[in-house]
């Protein structure tokens, strides 16, 4: 393995023991550790619902941000918001951004991102040059009732062209996802979170470019090994690795990193 | 580790370790037995083919390098897979230190000539698997007069085992033809490798759907089918059919790791599974054969537990041991 940098864009307190944020953090990054992998973006709770309400995600964001605070030279937290409560969404954007230590946001499956309800938030996001993480998943099997795809990230980015915009999971059949956000340049492709299928980074990196590219694990569902392996088995040239595992990730977020203080 | 830091340095000879680029492992002679388990079904006349199965059987080394026990050749139906050309699969899974791998055929899952499809990936094994491809054909139970087609694998081709995959093939484990496979299979002393599926159920086609299987019913037919040796690939959930690993009696159910996920999972899943039962697969090349390897550097393995999914399990599976599921593994 290459002794490259490696930025964990997507990663959870999820699949490890512990019983506080800290312990749970403490036992993820001994496993990042022995992978080689530097930082990691952190958000949502210690466990998750699929609609959370104002109290839920202010008592899940206060969970990583307790992550954070134990460990700021490893973690970065994107704050989790629910587009349905615009008003605690923005005040939690405020709090946990503007006012504290995180630097993008999060959003799951509790609504469409095509939605209008969105766009104060990424609007939000932007003037805070927060990154915004959308989950997208493209199941035969039938999506979640709130669950987005990349078609309807590509309407979002469409609206929103200065934001940018990272689609979780590239939808997971990446074949069709990155067709879909292959025209929207402020849309990054979150490689995490599907089968380590041979050809997947290959193909988005000769659609996207490798600049648009981000690495992640979904740890602790996923395992480490099984997304970087997407990246580090890739028939791609290493310095398009170096861009997808930390390089883009540090570019996209130096801008915010820089506002608070934090040099990378 | 002694040179990882704070900031997640990696420890480069421990990932070595783990991933174990073999570069000098072909030279290596094969260990006793190891194709012992083969005597009895290597009785048919053999072409060039038969004649490539057995000196990838005795070529391959167990004492040194990895034995992968999940890739297929020829293509995958829905898309070009970037080693999906068998000597450019061969070099990749050589330069990951693979000294053994049991090969499937894609052709498998939606051929019905199954006797032409096993007789390419027999002669393809000969011909470009550089005595690490053993091949493992297809039997299908739901075409008529399947039972020759793995009288074939045993006989004409001297394969060491066959390779199922009920899910594109339509039926489940308590269909009688199943049982009556399996029976078969023990008596042709063949292994059985049973694909649980191929790929995420909710990325596949939607014109070519094909169902996981429920895994339920395997645990009475396996106790019913004494000498089974039974390795079950592409298992998304193994915590669900560990209790298998576990039966004690006269035969053995495997399980490996290409479809394993979440961190540390090899150690955190030898907590559930008898270290004896758990193997190395890639899934190569549908997986990035990277992904496996990975794996074994994610968990805190010890040698012995490097040893025994590494190679030293399949080793023993495939010269036709029986160990019992309490019993500490040879080591490699």
């Amino acid at each position: 393995m290459p002794p490259w940098e490696i930025w964990d864009n997507h990663s959870h307190l999820s699949g490890v023991s512990g019983r506080t944020p800290a312990e749970r953090m403490a036992a993820m990054l001994k496993i990042a550790d022995r992978m080689g992998i530097q930082r990691l973006c952190v958000f949502m709770g210690m466990d998750f619902v699929y609609d959370p309400s104002p109290e839920r995600l202010r008592r899940e964001n206060d969970q990583v941000l307790a992550a954070v605070r134990a460990w700021p030279e490893r973690i970065f937290g994107y704050v989790y918001l629910n587009p349905k409560h615009r008003a605690a969404s923005l005040q939690e954007l405020d709090r946990c951004v503007r006012d504290g230590p995180m630097v993008g946001v999060k959003l799951w499956v509790a609504e469409h991102c095509n939605s209008a309800d969105l766009d104060p938030i990424v609007e939000r996001a932007a003037e805070l040059k927060a990154p915004v993480l959308q989950h997208t998943y493209l199941k035969i099997t039938g999506n979640l009732p709130g669950e987005s795809t990349p078609m309807e990230m590509a309407e979002l980015a469409a609206r929103h062209p200065q934001a940018a915009l990272i689609c979780g999971h590239t939808g997971a059949d990446w074949e069709r996802g990155l067709r879909a956000i292959r025209p929207y340049p402020n849309v990054y492709a979150d490689l995490c979170g599907s089968d380590p299928t041979a050809g997947f980074v290959e193909m988005a990196v000769a659609e996207l470019g490798a600049e648009r590219l981000l690495y992640g694990s979904d740890a602790g569902g996923r395992s480490f090994a099984s997304q970087l392996a997407k990246v580090l088995g890739a028939n791609i040239p290493d310095a398009a690795k170096k861009l997808i595992l930390a390089g883009n990730l540090k570019r996209l977020l130096r801008p915010i990193l820089q506002q608070k203080g934090i040099s990378v | 580790m002694s040179d990882s830091t704070a900031t997640g340095g990696l420890d480069r000879r421990a990932f070595l370790k783990a991933t174990a680029v073999a570069a000098g492992a072909q030279a290596m002679a094969a260990p006793q037995g190891v194709t012992a388990g083969l005597s009895n079904s290597a009785e048919g006349t053999g072409g060039p083919a038969t004649r490539g199965t057995r000196s990838a059987l005795k070529s391959a080394t167990p004492s040194a390098g990895l034995i992968d026990v999940n890739v297929n050749l020829s293509r995958w139906p829905c898309r070009r897979l970037p080693l999906d050309e068998t000597p450019a699969l061969v070099a990749h899974l050589r330069k990951c230190g693979v000294v053994q791998a049991w090969a499937g055929s894609f052709d498998g899952l939606l051929h019905k000539n199954l006797r032409a499809a096993n007789a390419r990936l027999a002669d393809e094994c000969h011909r470009q698997g550089e005595a690490v491809l053993i091949p493992f054909g297809s039997v299908n139970p739901m075409l008529p007069d399947w039972e020759e087609d793995l009288r074939r694998c045993a006989h004409q081709h001297c394969m060491p085992g066959i390779r199922l995959h009920p899910g594109y093939h339509g039926y489940k484990f308590d269909d009688p033809a199943f049982a009556r496979l399996l029976r078969l299979a023990v008596q042709e002393r063949l292994i059985v490798q049973l694909a649980l599926c191929m790929e995420d159920e909710r990325m596949m086609s939607p014109l070519l759907r094909a169902p996981a299987v429920d895994p339920a019913p395997l645990a009475a037919l396996v106790k019913q089918t004494a000498g089974l040796r039974l390795v079950l690939l592409n298992t998304r959930s193994p915590l669900s059919v560990a209790p298998l690993t576990a039966l004690q009696g006269p035969s053995e159910v495997y399980l490996e790791i290409a479809m394993l996920e979440g961190v540390a999972a090899i150690e955190r899943l030898l907590a559930a599974v008898p270290l004896t039962r758990l193997c190395f697969g890639s899934h190569a090349p549908f997986y990035i054969i990277e992904s496996a390897l990975l794996k074994l550097h994610e968990s805190v393995l010890s040698d012995e537990q490097l040893r025994a999914v590494r190679r030293a399990n399949a080793a023993r599976l495939l010269a036709g041991k029986t160990n019992s599921a309490k019993q500490r593994p040879v080591a490699g």
